[in-house]
């Protein structure tokens, strides 16, 4: 296809066109994820019981972040401000625990 | 392919009309800012309920297991799907599809309304059974009991929040897609709009195993 043609130059895409396709394969991952994680959520996993759902969760969340937001393909400078973004929140998340484990 | 000069290229973007999104990246750019804000707002609450859910984890498993599993999986689907919906939109317009990206814009909203009907019908019943924040049913109950009801009410609270105001901007943006002399011109709305939707819809993907599958 010959976009150069028929795109004008204000919709010219920052990146290579996502085929629809490729959503739909996500969108079908996402479906087996959520399958995974209700069926998961009914055995007796005592303490793993969160972290299981959590990982399948960030799993999910992921995919969403690299192919529906298109950060997989985004320019780094978005790639590095959300990784920036992850890590303050660790930080967060390390200093409160580390604050309320100790009082 | 011709490639232009990089000063020329800047000279023509710094020169073009200020109408419209003449500049994708920055729209980009500033769009992923307030969505920063956003996984702030979000993130402290799942940092509070984190620790809730660490003094108070059997009254935590006691709250999951009056929520309905299936309820809640039926309503993650139908988010995903209209976060395929949005993106599906949005490449439909990169590809100049006009009508078949504002069919799939109002079939996200469809999806939206769903799930927020849904949502009203889950906090119906909770309520019919006396759970509500400051009900006087948590008299007598564990303190951690009415805390995790109370972070159900907050967290999925503003989530539905985000998912009315989401269905709106997807509402305004059928409008413009609508009206534009050029709906390619619409292309870099288009994709701020899906990518607010798609950090709602992250938001669910950790809010359904916290709340849902815990107990």
């Amino acid at each position: 296809m010959s976009d150069d043609a028929e795109q004008t130059q204000v919709a010219k895409p920052h990146h290579p066109p996502i085929p629809p396709g490729l959503y739909v394969k996500v969108w079908i991952a996402l479906v087996l994820l959520t399958g995974v994680t209700v069926t998961v959520s009914y055995l007796d996993m005592q303490k793993f019981t969160v972290f299981t759902a959590m990982l399948i969760a960030t799993v999910k969340a992921s995919l969403v972040l690299l192919y529906f937001m298109h950060i997989r393909f985004e320019k780094v400078v978005f790639q590095l401000m959300i990784l920036f973004t992850l890590i303050i929140y660790a930080i967060f998340i390390f200093l409160t625990f580390a604050d309320y484990s100790y009082r | 392919m011709t490639r232009r000069h990089p000063s020329e290229q800047l000279i023509a973007e710094a020169t073009r009309p200020p109408h419209g999104h003449a500049d994708p990246f920055g729209a980009r750019m500033g769009m992923w800012l307030f969505l920063f804000t956003e996984v702030l707002l979000f993130g402290t609450l799942f940092l509070v309920y984190a620790v809730y859910l660490e003094t108070y984890t059997r009254e935590f498993n006691r709250g999951s297991t009056t929520l309905a599993v299936p309820v809640g999986a039926v309503n993650t689907l139908i988010l995903l799907t209209s976060s395929l919906t949005m993106a599906l939109a949005v490449a439909a317009l990169h590809r100049a599809r006009r009508r078949l990206s504002m069919a799939l814009l109002a079939a996200t909203i469809a999806l939206a309304a769903a799930f927020l009907v849904i949502k009203a019908f889950e906090w119906a019943d909770k309520f019919d059974h006396h759970i509500y924040p400051g009900s006087e049913i948590f008299a007598e109950a564990a303190t951690g009991y009415e805390l995790f009801f109370n972070l159900y009410f907050v967290m999925t609270g503003l989530h539905a929040l985000h998912v009315a105001v989401g269905a709106g901007v997807i509402a305004a943006a059928i409008l413009l897609v609508a009206r534009s002399a050029d709906p390619q011109r619409r292309v870099a709305l288009l994709e701020n709009t899906g990518l607010y939707w798609h950090l709602v819809d992250m938001v669910w993907i950790y809010l359904f195993p916290l709340f849902y599958l815990i107990g």
